[in-house]
């Protein structure tokens, strides 16, 4: 569960997070808003990324300001562009590399490793360049890599900005499939069917905190307004 | 495209050869290869380092790829040194390079660099006592080998927009909007190595 106490946030002159109070406890929660809304700074904020400007974000109870190495390891975390956030030269190598750390023998993250790139349709290209993948399998890596570690919570930031279709229905399934916590931030609105709770985030500020067809129904009259 | 972080799955003897071991075979090869003096021995070692890829059932294109890299740099350093040294000083000189790189390129295409990268990070442990940390260093010599692919590709993206707006192949104009993108990138980068914790 995800804490967020008074969170206000500015980079240097401008503020771009204001007042927001919020507990984040359901399994699927959606965050639209338009491009600049504080969107993505607020979710940054869930991994510990970014550290607010005031007030204070507790994931499990942990301050992401003091506790931020093991809040890394509860929240995982996906960029919109999946390319800046490959690391190692080859698939297997890049979804080991999150393992590198937790003590684990070279056969066990062997094993996690194929199942996670099985599980994740990438097994055929395991010793692959990962810079020449497509763009959707480029996101599914960046997917694996993070939920290879199993945290407990992962925020998405737009993960299908940059895939047509059918690359995003691929990565949606993925998301559906998971039982862990999603925070998901999406242009694509559709994304957002059967979720439990939808924010709307407006100049930095959480103008609404509905259901998915509430929350997409102000969002739309905003942007139309 | 460069061929670093080129590995070549396979099952051969080189293969299965630890990261360590084949480290030292090279170093001690490649000083072998510095040490000859004359051409008709380094002929024998350009022969073996090139026979060594059909050994280690790496695919000859892999050869000729190589080959034909280094090809322009032998040939003027053995034209150079034909006309300075003279020509059996070039051929030593030429054919040492060549032997070296295909040495080097069989290593590299048959060596994990997760495994390499480990391997280092074990050399550089006694750093941790200087408060240099080994594990950084390991990530330092991951990111070099992944910033090549990001240069390239970030030289490309430039170029295309730069003959899209039909401003020709965009020339040094391009270093400056390469640089910002790299930048970009290196920060993203950044975040993403610290969202995954791999910097903690």
């Amino acid at each position: 569960m995800i804490r967020v106490e008074g969170v206000h946030h500015a980079y240097a002159e401008r503020t771009v997070l204001r007042d927001i109070d919020l507990t984040l406890a359901e399994h699927r929660i959606g965050i639209i808003g338009a491009n600049g809304s504080g969107k993505s700074t607020l979710a940054r904020m869930f991994n510990g990324l970014i550290r607010p400007s005031r007030g204070r974000v507790l994931v499990d109870g942990l301050d992401t300001r003091k506790q931020h190495r093991k809040v890394h390891r509860l929240v995982g975390f996906v960029f919109p562009d999946a390319d800046t956030q490959i690391i190692m030269p080859t698939v297997a190598e890049d979804v080991a590399i999150g393992l590198s750390r937790r003590g684990l023998s070279t056969s066990d993250i062997e094993a996690r490793v194929s199942e996670v790139l099985g599980r994740h349709g990438l097994s055929e290209h395991r010793d692959h360049p990962a810079h020449l993948l497509s763009g959707g399998q480029k996101q599914m890596l960046a997917l694996a890599s993070v939920l290879v570690t199993e945290p407990e919570i992962l925020v998405c930031d737009e993960p299908t900005t940059l895939l047509d279709l059918r690359n995003a229905g691929v990565v949606r399934r993925a998301l559906e499939s998971l039982p862990q916590q999603v925070i998901l931030l999406t242009h694509h609105l559709d994304m957002l069917a059967g979720f439990d709770r939808v924010l709307v985030l407006d100049e930095g500020r959480v103008v609404c905190d509905d259901t998915p067809d509430a929350a997409i129904a102000h969002y739309l009259a905003l942007m139309a307004s | 495209m460069s061929t670093l972080g080129r590995y070549l799955p396979g099952e051969s003897w080189l293969h299965r050869m630890p990261a360590g071991p084949k480290l030292l075979a090279l170093l001690l090869a490649v000083t072998g290869v510095v040490a000859s003096g004359t051409p008709g021995l380094i002929g024998a070692e350009v022969l073996v380092s090139a026979a060594l890829y059909p050994a280690a059932r790496v695919p000859l294109r892999v050869l000729g790829r190589h080959v034909r890299a280094l090809l322009p740099f032998v040939v003027l350093i053995l034209v150079f040194q034909g006309f300075t040294a003279g020509w059996a000083r070039a051929v030593v000189v030429a054919g040492g390079l060549l032997a070296s790189v295909l040495l080097a390129g069989l290593v590299t295409v048959t060596t994990r660099v997760a495994r390499m990268l480990a391997l280092f990070e074990r050399l550089a442990r006694p750093l941790d006592r200087a408060g240099v940390s080994s594990r950084r260093v390991a990530l330092v010599l991951a990111l070099t080998v992944r910033s090549v692919p990001l240069v390239a590709t970030s030289w490309q993206r430039c170029r295309d927009a730069y003959t899209a707006r039909g401003l020709g192949r965009g020339s040094w104009r391009m270093v400056v909007p390469v640089i910002v993108g790299l930048i970009r990138s290196a920060e993203a980068l950044g975040d993403a190595i610290t969202a995954r914790g791999l910097d903690d």
